[in-house]
């Protein structure tokens, strides 16, 4: 089974890699953008059946630093 | 009194922090972190700078998980002194030996310079040979030293005087000018500029070498 996993800077929290981007992409033109945020996906190749507790944990102990940053698991 | 400084892969700051240690006269070992115990008699770990496992996931992440981590966390919760710099104040962030995180610089630049700091408290092993509200010069050289945490842990950290040193002029965006914190028992210390690239007349400053220099006669046995 596959998992994948969405992180995402904790609302609130400045990200200043997303702020350069809304910046570069309203200098080429593309009116509108109001807001980006950037997060990074993990993919992981996972045993049948391993439970998205196990995940949840694989989130909060590494994938995540969840001081500044939220999680979302997503099983495919 | 005896110093184990701890070398990751990427470490590279890790020989110039011993070279301190060492000239305050504190005998000094390495550790790989591979290693899952400190040598006997460790009074203070030295976490040095550097990309620790090249910086993958998040700066510091990766150290974190490391065999000889559990060493330096034992180490910490017994009493013992444990000095991060750079990517070692990244890396007790993400181990949650001090609190918050380090994020991006808000100017998104690699920052190697000469900044200057106020001694936030000399209340510390670290800080007792400064005084609280001095201003000293220190080189910084990161990418990532943009403290942040919650508003409750900053009132906390400066309810309780745990803010070791402060930006004067705030190169990266750090909440409230932070550049150094104290654990609860003020025996663990992680800053972003680096003391051990100013405690040599070589260096071109020496306002870091105060912070060695007072160690030998500060630190209790732990």
């Amino acid at each position: 089974m596959k998992a994948r996993v969405h992180v995402m800077l904790k609302d609130g929290v400045l990200d200043p890699q997303g702020e350069a981007v809304r910046h570069a992409l309203g200098a080429m033109g593309f009116d509108g953008v109001d807001g980006v945020r950037q997060g990074k996906v993990i993919e992981l190749d996972l045993a049948d059946g391993t439970s998205e507790a196990r995940i949840a944990e694989m989130c909060e102990r590494l994938l995540a630093n969840t001081v500044i940053e939220s999680y979302r698991i997503e099983t495919l | 009194m005896r110093a184990a400084v701890i070398v990751f892969p990427g470490s590279n700051c890790d020989r110039d922090l011993a070279v301190a240690l060492e000239a305050a006269g504190i005998e000094t070992t390495m550790v790989w972190h591979k290693d899952t115990a400190l040598p006997e008699g460790t009074d203070l770990v030295g976490v040095p700078g550097g990309f620790s496992y090249g910086d993958y996931l998040r700066c510091g992440a990766i150290a974190a998980t490391s065999p000889v981590i559990g060493a330096v966390i034992r180490h910490a919760e017994r009493g013992g002194y444990v000095l991060g710099v750079c990517n070692g104040f990244q890396i007790l962030t993400e181990t949650g030996l001090l609190p918050g995180a380090l994020l991006r610089n808000a100017g998104l630049k690699y920052i190697c310079r000469t900044v200057p700091l106020t001694v936030g408290t000399a209340d510390s092993v670290f800080t007792a040979g400064y005084a609280a509200g001095e201003r000293i010069d220190v080189p910084i050289a990161h990418h990532d030293g943009n403290y942040i945490a919650d508003a409750g842990t900053l009132d906390r950290l400066e309810g309780e005087d745990r803010v070791a040193f402060r930006y004067g002029d705030n190169p990266n965006g750090s909440v409230r000018d932070i550049a150094g914190i104290l654990s609860e028992n003020r025996r663990v210390l992680g800053m972003m500029p680096h003391p051990e690239r100013a405690a040599d007349r070589g260096h071109g400053g020496t306002d870091g070498q105060r912070l060695f220099a007072h160690l030998t006669a500060a630190m209790d046995p732990a």
